[in-house]
C-alpha cells in the first residue's frame, strides 16, 4: 500500500521487538466473536490514475458546461489562483489546531488577520476563528444571545434562508425554546416591522434577520434594531452573501453578526465545506462560541499569537461550555483571508459594484419579457432578485436547461404564496451574452391570458 | 550563558537542525494605499449608481482591508506557513487526533471540474456524478462500521455527536419518554458532555475502573429508566479496547438505553472489527482523522453519523435515495430530527475520504489499522522503561504515559512536550485524558516509518535523560522556535483579538 512506509521485514522486526509472534497478537484483546475474518466489502485497491479517472468521470456526469443563475446561500465568484497555491502548502494543509503556539504561529497569525478582516467588514468589535457554516453560525448566535440575555424566546424573520431556519429549529427543538416567525411585507420583501414590534417582548432573547435576505432584499437594519433593543432583546444579523459588504452598509446596530464567508474564495463544492463566522460587540465576547486567536508576547517580548479565552470551550468547561464546537473551518477561513488580501479595500468594493451591475442588468432583461414581473421592485437589492412569471416555472426552466442554462431557483417549496416565483443571482462571472440568451429563452414563452 | 544557548541552537538535535525563518508583520502593516493584487475584467453591462440604488443601505466608508500586490501576498502567507509544523515535515503524534498522511491525490480530485463547482441547488439530473460519489462513500462507511444507515451532513466530530444524540432523543421521544440523562465516562473527550448538554440532557459521570475501562458494576448501578444513552469512546482515550463491550451494550439495552460510540479512535478498528457487530446503536466518524482528510490548522472536518435501522426514520433531512436508477434527495420524512446544517454536508471532504478508501481497498485499510497499532506498541515497548505507564492494559493505536517520574524532578508533561519541539517533532497530546495525571498521549498513526519512530523514541529517551541531568533545559523549552513560550495569561486577561488601524 503506497501510503504505508514499512517493508515486510521491518514489520517483522518491530513485532519481534515488541515480543509478539504475529500482528493479530496485538488485537487479542478484541473478543474473537467480533473480529472481522473477511475482507471489507469495499472497492479493491486502486492506482492513482484509476482514482483520478473515477472522479473525472463523476465530474463529467455532473454536466460541466452549464451557465448558472443559482445563488440562495451559495455563490459563484471567481477564485484567484493564489488561494489554492497557498492553502495547499503542507504547512497549512497538514497542520493541526494551533494548540502548540510556538510551532503554529503561521496559522495563529492568519486567524488573527481573519478575525480583524471580518470585524472590519461587519462593523463589529470582534470575530471568532470560524464556525461550520452560515446556518450553524446563526443557530449558535441565537444560543449565544440566550446566554447573554438569560431569555429563552427567539424571533426569526421568514426571509432568513429557509435552510438556516430549519437548522435553528433543530438546535432549539430539544431545549424547549419557542420561536416566533415574522413574515414579510408583500410589496417590499422586507421584514414586516409592525408584526415584528408586536412579537418582540421582554422574554425575547434575540431577533434574527438576514440581510441581504433570502430574496436578495436589503433589510432596514436600523429600524429592526430599534424594535429589538426597545425590549432589551439582541439583534442578530445573518449575512449569507459576504461580498455584499463591499457596498452594503454593515449592520453596525446589530449585537451579533453571523456570516457565511463562502463567497470569499471558497468553491461551491456542492454545498461545503464553507466558512461560517460569528462577530459581535466586545461586551458579549465571553459568551462567544468557538476558537479565538489573541495577541500576546513571548518570554523575550516578541509579538506572538495564541488561542485564548479557552475557558469558554468544551475541552476545559465540558458540559458548561458555550458550545460543543471543536474542529471548525480553519483552512477555509484561510482561503477567505487570502481572498480578502487579494481584493483588498478597493477590490472588494469594485467586485461588489460589478455584482450589483450584473444583477441589475439581469433583473431588467428578464422582467422585460412578456408575462414576467420583478417582485419587491422598489426595495434595495444586491445581486439577487425574485422573478414571477405567468408561465409555470418548471416549463421555462426546462427550456433554459435545454439551452444549457440553469435558471433561478423555484421558491414555491418554501414560500407557497410565491407561485411561479424564482430566485435569481447574477455575480461578476455571468457574461452579458448569457443574460441576453436567458432573456430570449424566457421571451419564447407561449403567452397566456 | 549566551554561549550555551548558542551551542544549543546550533547543535543537531534529533532529526533537526535549526533553520532560519523570516520575520513577517501583519498583513495590515504591509498595506499601502494604491497597491493592487487583483484586476477585474471590464464591466460588460451598464454601471449602476450604487448610492442611488441602495439609498441609506449604501456603504459610505470602505472596509479597512489591506492593499498589497500579488508577490507580497505570496510571500506573506508563505512566510507564515514556514512558522507551522506539519505532517508533511514529520511525525505529529497528537493522541486522539490521528494526524496521518493527507494524500495529495485527494486534494487533486476534490478540485476536479464538475465536482468543485457544483451548486447544491442544481437540478438532481445534473448532479448524478456527485450524488454517486456520496452514495458510494455512504456504502463504504456503512460497511466499515457494520451499521445499517448513515448521514454525511454533520460538519465535524462534535457536530456528529450532536446529530447522534438528537437521533437518540428522537427515538426515545417516539416511545413516549425522552429520558433525562446521558452517562459519560470520565475519560471522554470534552465534546461529549458539551454535546449532551446542548441536546438538553443531564450529564452523569462514570468513573473508570482500575484498568481505565468501563466499570461494569458501576455502570449497572447507574443505568436506569432515565438513562438515554452511554457515550463511549472505543478504543478509549487510553487507547484501550473495551473488551467487555457487548456486556456494556447488554446492560444499556436491558434498561432501554442506547450505546453511542465516539468514533474518534476508529483508526484502531477499520478492517479488523466493526462497531455495528459489537452492539453500538449509533456512532460518528471523523473523516479528518480516520479517513485522511486534512486538518488544515483546525478544519474543515466532517462527522458522518452511522446508526442501526431503528434510528433511520429520525435521520436529518434530506436523505439520499435511489429511485428508477437515479439518485435523489428525499425531504419528506415526518420523524426527522431536522437539518443540522444547510445543504448536504462538507462534500469536498467526502470526495477526499472516498479517494482514500479507493487508494487503500480492503487490504490497504486493514494493513493501515495494523500498522497504526504496531507503531503505537513499538513506541510503548521502547519507552516504558523510562516513562510511567499508568495502565498496563494492551494498547491499540495510541499509548498513554504519565509524567510521574519526571514530575519528581519538577518537569511536567507540558515541559517534555515543548522540549520535543526542539528535537523536530510536534508534541503528543498533553494532559489528556483527565483520568491520567500528567498524561502524555501518543498516537503515531500508520504513517510513520521505522526510521521516524526510532528518531522519536531516541528524542523521548534523550529528554528523559535531560530531565535527570538538566531539568531546567527541559522546563524552559522550546529553545529553537521563532518565539519562546508565549504569555497566555496576558492574552486572556487583556484580550487583543484584532489589529486596529490606529495602531499603525
Amino acid at each position: 500500500m503506497r501510503y504505508l512506509p514499512k517493508s515486510p521485514a521491518e514489520r517483522e522486526q518491530m513485532l519481534k521487538a515488541i515480543g509478539a509472534q504475529a500482528i493479530d497478537d496485538l488485537f487479542a484483546i478484541i473478543p474473537a466473536e467480533y473480529r472481522l475474518t473477511r475482507d471489507l466489502d469495499v472497492p479493491r485497491q486502486q492506482g492513482e490514475s484509476e482514482i483520478v479517472s473515477y472522479f473525472k468521470a463523476a465530474g463529467q456526469k455532473n454536466a460541466t458546461d452549464y451557465a448558472s443563475f443559482l445563488g440562495a446561500g451559495c455563490y459563484r465568484h471567481y477564485r484567484p489562483v493564489v488561494i489554492d497555491s497557498l492553502v495547499q502548502r503542507g504547512e497549512f494543509l497538514t497542520s493541526y489546531t494551533p494548540y502548540q503556539a510556538e510551532i503554529t504561529q503561521g496559522t495563529l497569525q492568519a486567524i488573527f488577520e481573519f478575525q480583524t478582516m471580518i470585524a472590519e467588514l461587519t462593523g463589529m468589535d470582534v470575530a471568532n476563528a470560524s464556525m461550520y457554516d452560515g446556518s450553524t453560525g446563526a443557530a449558535e448566535a441565537m444560543l449565544m444571545a440566550m446566554r447573554v440575555t438569560g431569555r429563552q424566546k427567539a424571533v426569526v424573520a421568514s426571509t432568513v434562508h429557509p435552510e438556516y431556519r430549519e437548522v435553528l429549529a433543530t438546535y432549539l427543538r430539544y431545549r424547549d425554546l419557542p420561536t416566533a416567525e415574522i413574515g414579510y411585507v408583500a410589496d417590499t420583501g422586507r421584514v414586516d416591522l409592525e408584526a415584528l414590534a408586536a412579537a418582540v417582548t421582554e422574554e425575547t432573547a434575540a431577533v434574527l434577520v438576514q440581510s441581504p435576505n433570502f430574496f436578495g432584499v436589503i433589510e432596514d437594519i436600523p429600524a429592526i434594531a430599534e424594535i429589538a433593543h426597545k425590549k432589551g432583546a439582541l439583534l442578530i444579523v445573518s449575512i449569507a452573501e459576504a461580498i455584499s459588504l463591499g457596498i452594503v452598509r454593515p449592520p453596525v446596530e446589530a449585537d451579533i453578526v453571523s456570516m457565511e464567508a463562502q463567497s470569499f474564495g471558497v468553491a461551491l463544492s456542492y454545498g461545503g465545506p464553507f466558512c461560517g463566522v460569528i462577530a459581535a460587540k466586545e461586551q458579549y465576547l465571553r459568551q462567544m462560541p468557538g476558537r479565538l486567536a489573541g495577541q500576546t508576547v513571548d518570554g523575550d517580548g516578541n509579538r506572538g499569537f495564541v488561542l485564548t479565552l479557552s475557558t469558554r470551550e468544551q475541552h476545559i468547561r465540558r458540559e458548561k461550555a458555550t458550545s460543543n464546537i471543536c474542529t471548525n473551518q480553519a483552512l477555509v477561513a484561510l482561503m477567505a483571508t487570502i481572498f480578502l488580501t487579494v481584493y483588498g479595500k478597493e477590490g472588494v468594493r469594485e467586485l461588489a459594484e460589478h455584482n450589483l451591475a450584473k444583477a441589475a442588468y439581469t433583473a431588467k432583461a428578464l422582467s422585460a419579457q412578456p408575462g414576467a414581473k420583478l417582485l419587491f421592485k422598489d426595495s434595495p437589492r444586491f445581486h439577487e432578485f425574485v422573478l414571477q412569471t405567468q408561465e409555470p416555472a418548471e416549463q421555462w426552466t426546462q427550456r433554459l436547461l435545454d439551452e444549457k442554462i440553469v435558471g433561478g431557483l423555484g421558491l414555491g417549496r418554501w414560500y407557497p404564496e410565491l407561485k411561479n416565483a424564482t430566485l435569481w443571482c447574477a455575480t461578476e462571472v455571468i457574461a452579458r451574452e448569457t443574460i441576453d440568451h436567458a432573456a430570449k429563452v424566457l421571451a419564447a414563452a407561449p403567452v397566456e391570458a | 550563558m549566551a554561549a550555551t544557548v548558542e551551542q544549543i541552537e546550533r547543535k543537531t538535535l534529533g532529526k533537526v537542525r535549526p533553520h532560519q525563518t523570516q520575520n513577517e508583520g501583519l498583513v495590515f502593516e504591509k498595506s499601502a494605499a494604491g497597491k493592487r493584487g487583483y484586476k477585474l475584467p471590464p464591466l460588460d453591462v451598464p454601471e449602476v449608481d450604487a448610492k442611488a440604488a441602495l439609498g441609506p443601505a449604501y456603504r459610505v466608508e470602505k472596509a479597512g482591508l489591506p492593499e498589497l500586490s500579488e508577490i507580497e501576498i505570496i510571500r506573506h502567507f508563505t512566510r507564515l506557513s514556514t512558522w507551522n509544523y506539519a505532517i508533511d515535515l514529520g511525525m505529529y503524534p497528537l493522541g486522539s487526533c490521528t494526524m496521518k498522511y493527507n494524500p495529495r491525490v485527494n486534494e487533486y480530485v476534490a478540485r476536479i471540474e464538475g465536482l468543485a463547482d457544483a451548486h447544491p441547488y442544481r437540478p438532481e439530473s445534473l448532479a448524478q456524478g456527485v450524488l454517486e460519489v456520496i452514495d458510494l462513500l455512504q456504502r463504504c462507511l456503512i460497511e466499515i462500521t457494520g451499521m445499517d444507515t448513515i448521514t454525511l451532513q454533520p460538519a465535524a466530530g462534535a457536530h456528529g455527536e450532536f446529530t447522534g444524540i438528537l437521533l437518540v432523543r428522537a427515538w426515545h421521544e417516539s416511545r413516549g419518554n425522552a429520558r433525562r440523562k446521558i452517562i459519560i465516562p470520565d475519560s471522554a473527550h470534552g465534546t461529549n458532555p458539551a454535546t449532551a448538554a446542548i441536546c438538553g440532557y443531564q450529564v452523569e459521570n462514570l468513573k473508570s475502573n482500575a484498568q481505565g475501562g468501563i466499570d461494569l458494576e458501576a455502570l449497572e448501578r447507574q443505568v436506569d429508566e432515565d438513562t438515554a444513552a452511554l457515550m463511549l469512546t472505543n478504543p478509549s482515550t487510553l487507547g484501550v479496547f473495551e473488551n467487555e463491550i457487548h456486556k456494556i451494550a447488554d446492560i444499556l439495552h436491558a434498561k432501554g438505553a442506547l450505546l453511542y460510540m465516539d468514533g474518534a479512535n476508529m483508526n484502531a478498528l477499520v478492517g479488523k472489527v466493526r462497531p455495528g457487530d459489537f452492539g453500538v446503536d449509533v456512532m460518528h466518524l471523523n473523516l479528518h482523522k480516520t479517513f485522511s482528510t486534512p486538518h488544515g490548522g483546525g478544519g474543515p472536518g466532517s462527522g458522518p453519523v452511522a446508526c442501526k435501522k431503528f434510528l433511520e426514520p429520525f435521520l436529518p433531512t434530506p436523505v439520499l435515495v435511489k429511485k428508477d436508477g437515479e439518485l435523489h434527495w428525499e425531504y419528506n420524512r415526518p420523524q426527522t430530527v431536522g437539518r443540522v446544517r444547510a445543504f448536504y454536508g462538507n462534500t469536498g471532504m467526502f470526495i477526499r475520504a472516498l479517494a482514500y478508501i479507493l487508494a487503500n481497498g480492503p487490504d490497504g485499510l486493514r494493513q493501515t489499522t495494523e500498522d497504526a497499532v504496531l507503531n503505537a506498541n513499538y513506541i510503548r515497548k521502547n519507552l516504558e522503561d523510562l516513562y510511567e505507564l499508568p495502565y498496563k492494559t494492551p494498547s491499540m493505536h495510541e499509548v498513554v504515559f504519565s509524567d510521574k517520574r519526571q514530575a519528581a524532578k519538577g518537569v511536567k508533561t507540558g515541559d517534555i512536550a515543548k522540549r520535543l519541539i526542539d528535537y523536530g517533532f510536534h508534541p503528543y497530546t498533553v494532559s489528556f485524558p483527565l483520568i491520567v495525571h500528567g498524561a502524555l498521549m501518543i498516537e503515531p498513526t500508520e504513517s510513520e516509518s521505522l526510521e521516524e519512530l526510532d528518531l522519536f523514541i531516541e528524542a523521548m529517551r534523550s529528554i528523559a535523560k535531560e530531565v535527570e541531568e538538566s531539568p531546567d533545559l527541559v522546563k524552559s523549552a522550546p529553545h529553537s522556535t521563532r518565539v519562546s513560550r508565549l504569555d497566555e495569561v496576558q492574552a486572556a486577561r487583556k484580550p487583543v483579538l484584532r489589529w486596529r488601524h490606529e495602531n499603525k
